[in-house]
């Protein structure tokens, strides 16, 4: 007990003496953003790993007491945190970061959402009524997102407001020239036929002028069944594509099924930062898609 | 959002995603339960466990049953509060009350105030609805103790310290709604509850959450029928006194990677102990004669539960319960048992099949000791199916 009052006392004061940023992140590109425009101002708690799949995440204690100490709760939005993330702000007693409170950020109100559903059954499988949530993928997105948050962050901690803006000004720099380097890149991958895993690429597939031909999960969120896989064969055998594309969360084992029978290359994508060993930034998650992406090309 | 989507989701009313301009986008979040079960079982079901006839025995149904349907309905009602009601409608018709309380939003510095009816923050079980649970039914010394499950009419304060492990401090004043309270109806408090819960990571893969609950009741004239005595009569008795209650739990997940859509285990168990001290009248129908009692009651449980494969479930548990040696006042002591000298069991197996997040199929047998000389193979199939906004869950 003397030690958790201790612990407390030290917090509240050095709360106060350095005056830093404390962010919860829910996904790791979010924590990695928030590195780059806040630098060592912001202490980030990352809520998931790569391998965790973001939908699945269960209210653990330890979230609930990172959430309670957050100034500011950066997340994707569009329903991707639901099954975990209102209870953990519920449960935090932290007035400034619930939904709609200043400390409060979802990168999905940042950006055009693709796959809106036009209709809203259950029966379609786990979809998300704002739209396809995985934006993240598509590298175009973290400039309007970028630029939000740092709007965000000069509002919660406006002492620091010239930071934030020369660091913004400098990441959208070094940022578009990234963008112009992977979009040279990637060149030879406009048009090419992919099978996606999960419905988790329309972002990366938009960007890139991929051609999504067809997705191993009969319903988003559902495991393929065998006789679904065997489906998707013959599409491929009308339609054939050049690789089939998995999150490094998911299970490999639809992917290499299909590989295995049509002949084309498993591609594992790290998804987020930390999702590969190279993949241990936001410069480097994009370097190693795009390579990963190529070498499926081989 | 989620509210305006739900509505979407339910009512099928709105064509496209965005329905914010329609009236009705500020209805609340409303989800349904369905749920239902098959029963086979070898003993009457209303036969209570060894030595705790003085206690409830929410047993269970038999043959084809509706269970339970729960309806669940959540908004904000303004910026700083937000309610939430669960009714339960009964097979035999008829709607009753489970939770509906309001919560603050607001109150920051890791206070949160809640009020109304709710089930208490006890134990680790007891705050979790019946289609979370990872059994059809609940431990023994839940069934026993708390009657399933203890909802409180009353107000609940708790507060989460702002340390880097998970701390957090509760109590609550109720009226002493449910067993072993007697639904106080006058001024002050009938029931009160403390409970500290601690929990936190291990790395990426390992969570766990301990917790300390004690309940204190005064119980007025709380009467059970039907229960044994020295002479071999079913007899009505009365028990006025104080009622005190501590408990024990701890909870600890596992997943590969920190996945829980592939393979996870998680394991519980938890311990109560009660003591009750007061005056017991014997047979209030004819002998009716009062002198004092005193009786320690206590039981666990332990189980671990495995999805071995997406979609896939399986648990184990263990129940036991200790039904104690009451000091019986001299004039009952030729008339109430005091020893039971049997301790009941129970081992339960599950397996279930979840199609989606919002629908699962069960499968439980279970061996019942927990009744002397009575043992009962039990036999169950459940479904429990939910419809409707997508609430999120408590760890």
């Amino acid at each position: 007990m003397n030690k958790i009052f201790s612990t407390l006392v030290f917090l509240l004061l050095s709360n106060t003496a350095h005056a830093t940023l404390n962010v919860f992140a829910c996904e790791p590109e979010w924590a990695a953003l928030t590195q780059e425009l806040a630098g060592d101002q912001a202490n980030t708690y990352t809520a998931t790993g790569a391998l965790q799949d973001p939908h699945r995440v269960e209210a653990r204690p330890s979230l609930i007491a990172k959430a309670r100490r957050a100034d500011l709760v950066v997340c994707t939005g569009a329903e991707l945190e639901m099954a975990w993330l209102p209870v953990v702000l519920r449960e935090s007693g932290n007035a400034n970061v619930q939904p709609g409170g200043e400390g409060y950020f979802e990168a999905a109100s940042a950006v055009h959402m693709l796959e809106v559903p036009t209709r809203l059954d259950r029966g379609d499988g786990d979809v998300h009524a704002q739209g396809n949530p995985h934006i993240q993928t598509d590298a175009r997105n973290f400039l309007p997102i970028a630029h939000a948050l740092a709007q965000k962050m000069m509002q919660r901690d406006p002492a620091n407001k010239a930071l934030y803006q020369q660091r913004l000004s400098a990441f959208e720099q070094k940022w578009r020239a990234a963008l112009a380097r992977w979009e040279k890149q990637a060149a030879p991958l406009k048009g090419v036929a992919v099978v996606v895993q999960h419905r988790g690429f329309p972002y990366l597939t938009e960007w890139l002028g991929l051609n999504e031909v067809a997705v191993l999960e009969p319903k988003p969120g559902m495991e393929p069944s065998a006789s679904w896989l065997a489906q998707v064969l013959d599409t491929l055998q009308q339609h054939p594509a050049r690789m089939v594309l998995r999150a490094a969360y998911q299970s490999e084992r639809p992917s290499a099924w299909i590989a295995q029978r049509a002949h084309i290359a498993a591609v594992e994508l790290p998804y987020t930062v930390g999702g590969s060993d190279a993949a241990q930034d936001l410069y480097a998650l994009f370097d190693d898609t795009i390579a990963r992406l190529l070498k499926g090309l081989q | 959002m989620f509210r305006t989507i739900s509505l979407c989701a339910a009512v099928l009313l709105c064509q496209s995603g965005y329905a914010a301009n329609n009236a009705s986008a500020f209805n609340p979040a409303f989800s349904l339960i369905l749920s239902g079960s098959y029963g086979s079982l070898q003993q009457d079901p209303a036969t209570p466990a060894t030595g705790f006839a003085m206690n409830p025995t929410p047993g269970h149904e038999q043959g084809f049953n509706l269970g339970e349907s729960e309806m669940g309905i959540s908004a904000n009602i303004d910026p700083q509060f937000r309610g939430a009601a669960t009714l339960a409608l009964d097979p035999a018709g008829g709607i009753s009350v489970e939770n509906a309380y309001v919560q603050t939003t607001s109150l920051g510095d890791g206070l949160n105030l809640k009020f109304g009816r709710f089930f208490s923050g006890l134990g680790y079980l007891n705050e979790q609805h019946a289609h979370a649970w990872d059994f059809v039914d609940q431990p023994l010394v839940y069934a026993a103790l708390w009657e399933n499950q203890l909802g409180e009419d009353g107000v609940q304060l708790k507060w989460l310290a702002p340390t880097d492990m998970f701390v957090e401090l509760g109590g609550e004043m109720g009226k002493g709604r449910g067993f072993p309270g007697s639904d106080r109806a006058k001024n002050g408090s009938g029931a009160g509850v403390l409970f500290v819960h601690v929990g936190d990571d291990i790395g990426i893969e390992q969570s766990w959450r301990a917790g300390l609950s004690m309940h204190h009741t005064r119980t007025i004239e709380r009467e059970s029928s039907d229960v044994p005595d020295l002479q071999g009569n079913a007899v009505t008795n009365q028990f006025t006194g104080d009622s005190r209650t501590a408990g024990l739990d701890l909870v600890w997940k596992y997943a590969p990677n920190g996945n829980l859509k592939e393979r996870y285990l998680k394991l519980q168990g938890e311990y109560f102990r009660r003591t009750e001290n007061g005056d017991l009248s014997y047979d209030t129908a004819s002998a009716n004669i009062t002198d004092s009692y005193t009786v320690t009651q206590s039981g666990w449980y332990v189980q671990g539960m495995y999805q071995f494969k997406p979609h896939w479930r399986t648990a184990l548990r263990y129940d036991s319960l200790d039904p104690g040696i009451a000091s019986v006042g001299a004039a009952n002591a030729g008339n109430v048992i005091a020893d039971y000298a049997f301790k009941p069991s129970r081992t339960t197996f599950m397996l279930d099949y979840s199609t989606s997040e919002f629908s699962r199929i069960r499968l439980q047998l279970a061996r019942d000791d927990s009744r002397q000389g009575l043992p009962d193979n039990q036999f169950f199939v459940q479904y429990l199916m939910s419809l409707g906004a997508h609430g999120a869950h408590s760890y």
